[in-house]
């Protein structure tokens, strides 16, 4: 288990050392293809359960590690074309900071420690912080700052949220620990005060990871600056993490007795994020912030599910993975499409599906799948979550849900068409832009993914979704 | 002793109140300084069982090196080499932010009095303290421009945060306060690195310059 963490651990000062520009990228690449070939043998060996243990494979972790590890093999094979074009650019810090953040990534997921969860997500934001700034101008750096002060202060709130976790169950007799075992075993006995305002602080925390309204300020400027690789990391990957952390803290709270309370924050919050993305969506004239509005969409909807709980909180797993793979497809074909044009924003960038005809057309199905089109995976995955909603007799829930993805629809349909439809005419150029394979075919890759999931989902999928979502008292219908 | 303690904890808050209303940064430093040297004394004073020893001389002295020496050595670099002496025009004024401190104070105390505390020989002060300190750097991150100001403001967060888990230093392993300190420094490293990005693009540390990125 500890492979999957070492692996990209060890190879990040080893991309630092490696003193070729051109070559350095491999060294991502690898990084990769051994995280992929350790969840793979995880899966297919998956290690027995040891009480006490600070990290484990539970249901959660396989989720968001599958997801993650498919995603990142398919950046860090764009990587290879993305950067090999970006000569302009020394890329030793973007390469060691991607495996920095992949090996916290993958320490969150397998953490059972919250204390240890927590250190790790400030990892991530101190190793994803520079990357923001890899095209060194105003905008960027102006970018990096915002992330990295808004996420800080979030995940100062957060320890202070781990602390009071702590003491709740520090009584003489209590399990005076912070590992999930032993506070879920101790439930009841934990103090119920400590645990509530506990729950208010980590909520705060993670949800300014997660990019919950109305914590998000920092994701429009930070998604849109950054590369289109490290968009596809931040809102596909990162997100998860933030949002199995609030997961993890969830079942405390639940074991604890403070179930209502929490499961109305998060559909609060969850509807709030949604309505706001609506917002901020509609007449969005840059599709990278477009994108990170979505994704602010997509935050609410998984807080949701989980608020709902039941058949919503299984489909808020399976969406977790849908939204993963599906950024992926968006961000890597918006981030060839901002190449292509050197802008983006729908003033200048028309008739990409002219100019680019792989990653034109991707975009504009990456839209459609995102935005809850049949026959792709979100679709299921937001109708289970609506169905949990009716079924639980949450009508007006439900019916706001409703209401707000079809405004959604329509305000992202409007920017998406700009840029993909037309003639791109006298559009400005930047020479040797166009698709190539390495550019175009990972997100190709993601695509067709989202489309077989869609189509046909595998028993075996369907128990991981079911067995993560009882850890939060929820199924899989 | 006891006395001891009780005035260490209340400098702690006089210290957040002061930093709300300076205006002076080489000032606001040097008492930040302060503060985490303070705060460094606390494991040790604060110490009930002799075989937690070792553990409390680490905790105090690892915070003394970050919080004390290591991070106002790096904040004095930062205004030195940017030429900025004094924190302008705050979004809230200086005398506004000193009053929202002290109710935020007043509120800690009568917060604090009312949850219920695991352990009863906690010190009476610790609570109250921890959370207006939280309160006080939260105001000074939310309400400064200069981008020097909101990272004391972080560190005065931060802080709070630290002496809310002394609360907890016997529950807690060695491992994951090692990781808060290391964290902190992190945190304050890496921005200490976009601070200097910042002024060299813009030639100033005021993130007011920072505003292209809106809807």
């Amino acid at each position: 288990m500890l492979f999957v963490i070492l692996a990209p651990l060890v190879l990040a000062p080893a991309a630092l050392a490696v003193p070729s520009n051109r070559r350095r990228p491999l060294v991502l690449l690898a990084g990769a293809l051994l995280h992929a070939a350790g969840v793979a043998a995880l899966f297919a060996s998956p290690p027995p359960p040891r009480a006490g243990a600070w990290l484990a494979f539970d249901p959660m972790a396989k989720v968001t590690l599958l997801t993650t590890t498919v995603l990142f093999l398919a950046a860090a094979i764009y990587a290879q074309g993305y950067l090999a074009r970006r000569k302009d650019r020394d890329n030793r810090v973007f390469v060691g900071g991607l495996l920095l953040l992949l090996a916290a990534m993958t320490t969150v997921a397998l953490s059972q420690h919250l204390g240890l969860s927590w250190v790790a997500i400030e990892a991530t934001t101190l190793a994803s912080a520079p990357l923001i700034y890899f095209n060194h101008n105003a905008r960027s750096l102006e970018a990096t700052w915002k992330y990295l002060l808004i996420c800080s202060l979030g995940i100062a709130l957060a320890l202070l949220g781990t602390f009071f976790l702590a003491l709740s169950g520090a009584a003489p007799g209590g399990p005076r620990s912070l590992l999930l075992d032993d506070l879920i075993a101790a439930g009841p006995a934990l103090s119920r005060p400590w645990v509530r305002a506990a729950f208010v602080l980590l909520l705060v925390g993670y949800g300014t990871k997660m990019g919950l309204a109305p914590l998000h300020s920092w994701k429009p400027d930070a998604y849109g600056e950054a590369p289109g690789l490290l968009g596809a990391l931040l809102a596909g990957g990162l997100t998860n993490f933030a949002f199995l952390s609030i997961a993890r803290v969830f079942q405390v709270t639940r074991a604890a007795g403070d179930e209502a309370f929490a499961r109305d924050a998060l559909v609060g919050l969850g509807l709030l994020s949604i309505a706001l993305a609506a917002v901020f969506v509609v007449g969005q004239r840059d599709f990278k912030r477009m994108l990170a509005y979505s994704s602010v969409e997509h935050m609410g909807i998984l807080a949701l599910g989980i608020g709902l709980g039941g058949g919503a909180a299984g489909g808020a797993f399976f969406h977790s993975m849908n939204n993963g793979l599906t950024k992926g497809v968006l961000f890597l074909s918006a981030g060839n499409i901002h190449r292509a044009f050197g802008a983006k924003t729908t003033d200048e960038v028309r008739g990409a599906a002219r100019r680019l005809p792989v990653s034109g057309p991707l975009f504009l199905a990456g839209f459609l799948a995102i935005t809850g089109s049949p026959p792709f995976s979100p679709f299921f995955s937001e109708f289970a979550i609506l169905n949990g909603a009716f079924g639980a007799g949450r009508f007006l829930v439900g019916g706001l849900f409703l209401a707000l993805l079809a405004v959604i629809f329509v305000g992202m349909a409007t920017t998406v068409l700009a840029v993909v439809q037309g003639d791109p005419g006298d559009a400005p150029r930047v020479p040797d832009t166009g698709d190539s394979w390495l550019t175009a075919a990972p997100p190709l890759a993601l695509m067709v993914l989202v489309l077989l999931l869609g189509l046909f989902l595998p028993q075996g999928l369907r128990d991981l979704f079911g067995a993560a979502a009882q850890l939060v008292g929820g199924r899989w219908d | 002793m006891a006395s001891f303690v009780d005035l260490v904890f209340v400098l702690v808050v006089v210290i957040d109140l002061f930093l709300l209303a300076s205006s002076r940064l080489g000032a606001a430093i040097r008492t930040v300084a302060i503060q985490g040297a303070l705060l460094a004394a606390l494991p040790l004073l604060l110490l009930r069982e002799t075989h937690h020893l070792g553990h409390a001389i680490l905790l105090a002295g690892g915070a003394l090196a970050i919080k004390g020496l290591f991070i106002p050595w790096l904040m004095f670099r930062a205004i030195r080499e940017a030429s900025i002496r004094r924190e302008m025009e705050p979004i809230v004024g200086f005398v506004p932010s000193m009053v929202l401190g002290a109710v935020g104070v007043a509120l800690a105390f009568a917060f604090s009095s009312r949850l219920p505390l695991p352990d009863a020989g906690a010190h009476a002060f610790l609570v109250p303290t921890a959370l207006s300190t939280v309160w006080a750097g939260l105001l000074l991150v939310v309400t400064r421009k200069k981008a020097v100001s909101q990272v004391l403001g972080f560190l005065v967060l931060e802080n709070g945060v630290y002496v809310f888990g002394l609360l907890l230093s016997d529950v807690m392993p060695v491992m994951v306060e090692a990781g808060v300190l290391l964290d902190l420094f992190a945190a304050v490293f890496v921005m200490g690195i976009v601070m200097f990005h910042i002024n060299r693009e813009f030639s100033s540390l005021d993130t007011e310059k920072l505003s292209a990125l809106k809807d």
